[in-house]
């Protein structure tokens, strides 16, 4: 009775795989909460980051606002929320959304930060306009920094979408969740499975956006 | 293009917490020739530079371009309109060499193929490899790097060309060899340069103008280096030169004054009589030269045997000055270290065209300080007259 034998049961019976249960669904609703939680994070993160790393304004709040999201408890948002919101998706992609903003603007920020004041400096001598700057110098060189923060931010998500199942949503946490429940373990450990594997798929993707989108001259020289 | 001329009219600089970075400026930087900018940190230089191109802008006073106001253009457009060069490049390392100069003529709206074209013309004008022009910024020595932002600044032919400490950070050798490619392009362009430095051994030799300003953003003294070597408006400005601003100076006289002596001369191939006939006016060294019409080396007459000079035995020439092209420093310096005391001058192809004494170089020395004094009452322009070495 080890792990491997869980997970052999888990994936060998072939009951789990199609239904409403069955893990094609509960991994399309998993990745979809996942998801549309990280891009509403990247669509809050991402531009507040840019915009106060380019301008130096707003580090402060930045740091704070991070301190803060960073400080919540995932699971106890989710239950504030659902007793504020009651069932639907909302109330869970709130926590989701908190979790996955701070890695993003922080990063983010910090990224366009740090990119080498000098190349800045003569882009804007030259007459370059300042979201042209920010695109075309900044953005390229910073893009290793700011794709890490997104990575983790993802990789949150994924690892913590699980709680959906709490409040009677689907994903892969429903797994868990029922088989903590009916004290399946076999059940538990191949959700848990399924998550690991989905976080590792994660970090690859991101790697690949890495690898075609950050030019080679920014690459080598960092 | 060629080069416009700038005004800086009454021209501070303060800062909301009260500091004066620059103070009451006013000067005329002539156009088609570069005018630097030399002081210690936090005398304004840097500062009054990046008004021009409204980096900065003026807490007083105006700036003027060919007599218009600075201001009265959008910003970028004015930006465009002036190369701009930094202390490390700041080239843009997610782009390639090519696509590093291209950047202004691409901000002007040329074409892809138009702006490289024209970045890889630039590379050549600036002296860099061809094969070059696919690599990134991080691939380059800080020379080459410096040279790829100077082909930047240049690639949409501004007619003006600011440069902010641009070759501060490189090794002498490499700087050294970075001011002679700017007055080379400078006599092929003919720009107007601003150019930064704290260092006055640069601005005397790249300068045709050199401002000194001191801390506190004041004006020293606005004149041509020659001048400023012979008469220092001040303490402060005849200290910033250094103790041998005198023999700097004479950088700026031509060696083509000095009056040459052939007599001391011999071939390694001599007849006994022609090396005592040389010998003879109390000379206490001959020159031997080979077939060639090259130097050999110094001899005393009397250790010479006709037909049996041996160049290895002899004292070492040192190095030789070019007549007329060098300046009256290169023949002292030669002088100063030739074991002799004596200098050897040869022409273009190398071959002697004489020898010139310590006591020779002096007196040419005094005649031209007592020329340059009048050149200078006359016209005040003696920059004009620098000479190469």
């Amino acid at each position: 009775m080890n792990v491997l034998h869980f997970i052999n049961a888990f994936f060998g019976d072939s009951a789990h795989w199609h239904g409403y249960d069955g893990i094609p669904t509960r991994l399309r609703e998993h990745i979809q909460y996942s998801l549309t939680a990280l891009a509403i994070a990247a669509a809050i993160g991402l531009p507040v980051g840019l915009l106060t790393g380019h301008t130096g304004r707003g580090g402060n709040t930045v740091a704070f606002i991070a301190t803060a999201g960073r400080a919540l408890p995932s699971f106890g948002l989710l239950v504030l929320m659902f007793v504020l919101l009651g069932l639907g998706l909302t109330p869970v992609m709130i926590p989701l959304v908190v979790l996955a903003v701070p890695p993003i603007l922080v990063t983010t920020y910090e990224a366009v930060r740090s990119v080498d004041p000098s190349p800045v400096d003569a882009a804007r001598g030259m007459g370059m306009a300042e979201p042209r700057i920010l695109f075309q110098v900044e953005l390229p060189v910073a893009l290793p920094l700011i794709l890490s923060g997104l990575r983790s931010a993802a990789i949150q998500i994924v690892s913590t979408a699980t709680i959906a199942a709490y409040v009677s949503l689907g994903g892969l946490g429903r797994y868990i969740v029922d088989g903590l429940y009916q004290r399946n373990y076999e059940k538990v450990v191949g959700g848990a499975t399924l998550v690991a594997v989905l976080a590792l798929v994660t970090l690859g993707f991101f790697w690949a956006v890495a690898r075609f989108t950050v030019s080679a001259g920014v690459r080598r020289s960092n | 293009m060629f080069g416009v001329l700038i005004r800086i009219d009454s021209v501070t600089k303060r800062y909301p917490d009260g500091t004066v970075a620059v103070d009451n400026l006013s000067l005329e930087i002539p156009d088609r020739s570069i005018t630097v900018f030399v002081g210690p940190s936090g005398c304004g230089k840097t500062t009054t530079l990046r008004m021009i191109n409204r980096m900065i802008e003026p807490s007083e006073g105006t700036i003027t371009l060919d007599g218009k106001d600075i201001t009265q253009q959008p910003v970028n457009t004015l930006r465009r309109s002036m190369g701009y060069v930094i202390q490390n490049a700041g080239l843009f390392q997610h782009r390639t060499i090519v696509d590093n100069i291209a950047t202004v003529p691409r901000l002007l709206g040329w074409s892809k193929d138009r702006a490289r074209a024209r970045a890889r013309e630039l590379m050549e004008r600036v002296g860099l490899d061809g094969a070059l022009a696919k690599r990134y910024p991080y691939q380059l020595s800080g020379g080459q790097q410096q040279r790829v932002g100077v082909a930047r600044a240049l690639a949409a032919d501004p007619p003006v060309l600011l440069m902010d400490e641009p070759f501060s950070a490189v090794d002498p050798v490499v700087r050294k060899g970075l001011q002679d490619e700017l007055l080379r392009i400078q006599g092929e362009l003919g720009k107007t340069i601003v150019f930064v430095t704290h260092d006055i051994d640069e601005a005397v030799k790249i300068g045709t103008m050199v401002a000194v300003m001191r801390t506190g953003g004041h004006l020293a003294q606005f004149a041509p280096p020659a001048e400023l070597l012979s008469s220092p408006a001040d303490a402060f400005v005849e200290d910033f030169l250094g103790a041998d601003r005198g023999i700097r100076r004479l950088s700026f006289f031509s060696s083509a004054g000095l009056d040459l002596l052939t007599s001391p001369v011999v071939a390694v191939d001599a007849t006994a009589e022609q090396i005592a006939e040389r010998g003879a006016n109390d000379v206490p060294y001959l020159l031997v030269i080979g077939a060639d019409g090259r130097p050999l080396g110094w001899s005393e007459p009397g250790a010479l045997t006709a037909g049996d000079i041996d160049p290895s035995r002899l004292l070492a020439h040192g190095r030789p000055f070019e007549h007329g092209k060098d300046s009256l420093r290169a023949a002292l310096d030669c002088a100063v270290l030739s074991p002799t005391g004596w200098a050897v001058a040869v022409s273009a192809d190398g071959r002697v065209a004489g020898v010139v004494s310590q006591q020779t170089i002096g007196e040419a020395i005094r005649a031209a300080h007592a020329e340059g004094r009048t050149d200078a009452r006359d016209s005040g322009d003696a920059g004009d007259a620098k000479v190469a070495g």
